[in-house]
């Protein structure tokens, strides 16, 4: 097989999944019978797992596990991706009956179909914890707050109230896959410590909690380590209660991006 | 003084010989072609030479002056992720891309001519983007392969449809990206479609008028040798697309050409057996498309490891004797040394991280490993589907003796399942979950060609997409998929300069000399780049 490459998916992936606002679906007639999610497992796993990931989870195209999908906001786009694809990355299904893409639609919508979760906590109470324990100075959340860690405006959608806990009691346990913190050492002795921006074979973009950017070509470093497996981010588990956990928990569970 | 028609003579006459020696500079003979050192200043064919070599005599540009190269111009195609790999005749650049052809400047990039063909509305890709690898030459004739499966003979000098020849129906699944390979009067053209349940061949045309030559299916029919490693109606079905473009021995007179896999790809219980010639090398007789040897690589493929690479050529000393020998850096993460007039299986080691075969056996067939099939809940294998190199091609160096492969060290859960086939559509049965970018990397790796024995690597922070180059300046150029473009030292690995393209690199270089000059042209995205002092 030829292959797209790492790239043309992480396009995808980005395409994919960044951005687009939630829209409210629009009104539906009856479908005139229900879809068969076994036929349509069945097709997702022979036609779109090589990329989507056998359980949905991603692999070099984006996952599906998420309610909102950028180009499907409702199931008459989700049939149109499938049966059209997304040029040049995600190829076609044009091959596929009527009833077996609506069929692995609906499969893949089961993938994001995230009941509603009845959260412990007040959200207001949540948003005081939030600016009380100083979230704001590495993370923006619409709008406002500094961008050294990721951006929380849309938190709600992309992350579950058991993964926002996990996050908040140990950071460095659910960082995410693009996120990277590195410790750099110069040949002058100046050693930072930063978030990975970009990097490729010679050189390394990085941003330090303060908010300075750096580039360095690798070979004029004297040290490099990426630090795997360590955030930055403190660990809440202890130095909040029970309480003002899940207040921000449930603050964070709202944050669903603009309207 | 002169007279009018005095002064007419003297300006027309230089014009008219001018005019004569483009004329014959355009006309690219195979003798040319067969004897591209004579020349090293154009690049006539895929990989420069029919060999495979994919290395230039060029010492213009080397290592003591490599860190000046600099952008002389660039080329916008208007589609993305180019793979073409140019041909250069005379200051004269070809490209191609999907169903497009066109003639550049080398002086300034600007077009002399393109040529386009409609991509039919229900055309479809299936497995692969819309993408082209590159033109061949012969004589006056330009030739080039097209997704909807023609291929087309334009005149080098305007781009004018000459011929084209109608080669398989996209509708049933196949499709063509590769650049054809011009032999002695054919143009000898492979087929992609492995993903859709195609029977794979080898097609030649007759340069002049466009008509077959001949046709050699890569899976056999019934009564045909090899056909009995299939089952029931499956060899119908079976892949072996043919999609990388092969090499020649003007001696022996013998085509070398990669199999792809078989199909479905990573569901072999329906495909019992070797599945031949899936996974192969095959040489066959240039004249009439006949077998003289086959290898197989991996048999009952079930990883989607085609052997669609660009053979390499070349004589070495093994055990006290000269031989001539094939070698290839194979997708399957094993690099592989045979006897080029036999086929017979020389030497063999792995050359990247793999996880599904214990080794090789005395006439180099793998030994399976535990755990190296694709199974429902997901086998963690190395390296994955895309291999341990691809399409992309290596570079042979006559001057270290190195074979220089662009490596990927990655692995996948390959995940078997159920798909029924249906005409002209995705036929994979199964799939798999690539591992995490940071668990992956990528090599420049240098192998001592007769043996595949590790002399130097240069890591990359990815999995590469893109070919390699080395010249007799010492170099070695290839590309990143984060957009370098760099050289490295041939006999160290050590780098010597690097650009960035801004565009991810899937293409191969090529060197050339434009006024007398050396460049080296690289497609990065949407863009073709050449560089020179």
């Amino acid at each position: 097989m030829r292959l797209f490459t790492a790239t043309m998916f992480s396009l995808i992936l980005s395409a994919a999944v960044c951005g687009a606002p939630q829209q409210s679906p629009p009104a539906q007639p009856s479908p005139p019978a229900a879809p068969d999610m076994a036929a349509g497992k069945l097709v997702f796993e022979g036609r779109c797992a090589l990329c989507h990931g056998i359980d949905g989870g991603g692999g070099r195209g984006p996952s599906l596990r998420r309610p909102k999908l950028a180009h499907a906001a409702d199931d008459d786009a989700l049939k149109s991706v499938i049966e059209n694809g997304i040029q040049p990355d995600m190829p076609s299904a044009w091959y596929l009956s009527p009833e077996e893409i609506a069929n692995v639609a609906a499969y893949v919508r089961a993938f994001g179909n995230v009941p509603p979760e009845v959260l412990p906590g007040d959200p207001v109470r949540g948003k005081a914890v939030y600016a009380r324990s100083g979230c704001s100075a590495c993370h923006i959340l619409a709008g406002e707050g500094s961008g050294y860690g990721p951006e929380l405006t849309e938190v709600g959608v992309r992350r579950g109230s058991s993964r926002l806990r996990e996050t908040l009691q140990n950071p460095a346990k659910t960082i995410p896959e693009d996120f990277l913190l590195v410790e750099a050492s110069t040949a002058s002795g100046q050693t930072i410590r930063g978030i990975r921006l970009n990097e490729d074979t010679f050189t390394i973009q990085l941003r330090d909690q303060q908010g300075h950017l750096y580039s360095f070509r690798k070979s004029e470093l004297s040290h490099l380590k990426k630090l795997r497996g360590e955030s930055p981010m403190p660990a809440y588990g202890t130095t909040l209660s029970a309480a003002e956990l899940d207040d921000l928990i449930n603050f964070l569970a709202w944050q669903k991006g603009k309207p | 003084m002169k007279t009018t028609g005095q002064r007419f003579a003297t300006f027309l006459l230089p014009l008219f010989f001018l005019s004569c020696s483009a004329t014959l500079a355009q006309q690219v003979s195979f003798d040319r072609i067969v004897n591209a050192d004579k020349e090293p200043g154009n690049w006539l064919t895929y990989s420069r030479d029919l060999q495979g070599h994919r290395f230039s005599p060029l010492t213009e540009i080397n290592t003591q002056n490599v860190s000046r190269l600099k952008v002389k111009w660039a080329f916008q195609f208007p589609d993305e992720r180019t793979e073409v790999s140019p041909i250069v005749i005379d200051n004269i650049l070809y490209v191609t891309g999907p169903n497009a052809a066109a003639a550049l400047d080398g002086r300034t990039g600007r077009s002399l001519w393109t040529w386009k063909r409609p991509i039919p509305s229900d055309y479809h890709s299936i497995g692969f983007g819309h993408t082209n690898r590159g033109p061949a030459v012969l004589e006056d004739k330009l030739f080039v392969a097209t997704l909807d499966g023609y291929v087309v003979a334009l005149d080098l000098r305007s781009g004018a449809e000459r011929w084209s020849s109608k080669v398989i129906d996209y509708k049933t699944g196949y499709s063509m990206t590769m650049a054809p390979l011009a032999v002695d009067g054919k143009v000898v053209v492979g087929v992609s479609g492995g993903e859709a349940g195609i029977r794979g061949f080898i097609d030649a045309y007759d340069a002049k008028t466009g008509a077959q030559a001949w046709r050699f299916w890569t899976i056999p029919g019934p009564g045909e040798p090899g056909h009995e490693t299939w089952s029931g109606d499956n060899w119908k079905t079976g892949g072996g697309a043919t999609w990388v473009t092969g090499a020649y021995d003007p001696e022996l007179k013998l085509v070398y050409w990669g199999v792809g896999n078989p199909g479905p790809d990573w569901n072999g219980d329906v495909r019992p057996g070797d599945n031949l010639y899936t996974c192969s090398f095959v040489a066959l007789d240039a004249a009439i498309g006949k077998l003289r040897w086959y290898f197989q690589f991996s048999p009952h493929d079930t990883h989607d490891w085609d052997a669609t690479h660009v053979p390499m050529l070349f004589d070495a000393q093994v055990g006290g004797a000269k031989r001539k020998l094939i070698a290839v850096a194979n997708r399957n993460a094993f690099y592989y040394v045979l006897d080029r007039a036999t086929g017979e299986f020389i030497a063999g080691k792995p050359y990247a991280k793999q996880t599904w075969a214990k080794g090789l056996d005395a006439k180099g067939r793998p030994i399976p490993a535990a755990n190296s099939e694709p199974s429902k809940e997901g086998s963690l294998i190395w390296p994955n589907l895309n291999g341990a190199t691809v399409w992309f091609s290596p570079s042979y160096d006559p001057q270290t003796g190195f074979v220089y492969v662009a490596t990927r060290e990655i692995g996948a859960r390959y995940f078997k399942r159920d798909t029924p086939y249906k005409v002209g559509t995705f036929f994979p049965g199964g799939g798999e979950d690539e591992l995490p970018p940071d668990d992956a990397w990528g090599a420049i790796k240098a192998l001592q060609a007769e043996s595949g024995e590790l002399r130097w690597e240069f890591k990359l922070h990815s999995p590469p997409w893109a070919g390699v180059l080395s010249t007799a300046g010492g170099l070695v150029f290839s590309g990143s998929d984060e957009g370098n473009f760099y050289a490295l030292d041939a006999r160290t690995g050590k780098p010597l300069w690097d650009f960035q393209t801004g565009g991810a690199i899937g293409a191969n270089p090529v060197s050339f000399t434009i006024d007398a000059h050396q460049c080296i042209a690289i497609a990065a995205d949407r863009v073709l780049y050449v560089f020179g002092l």
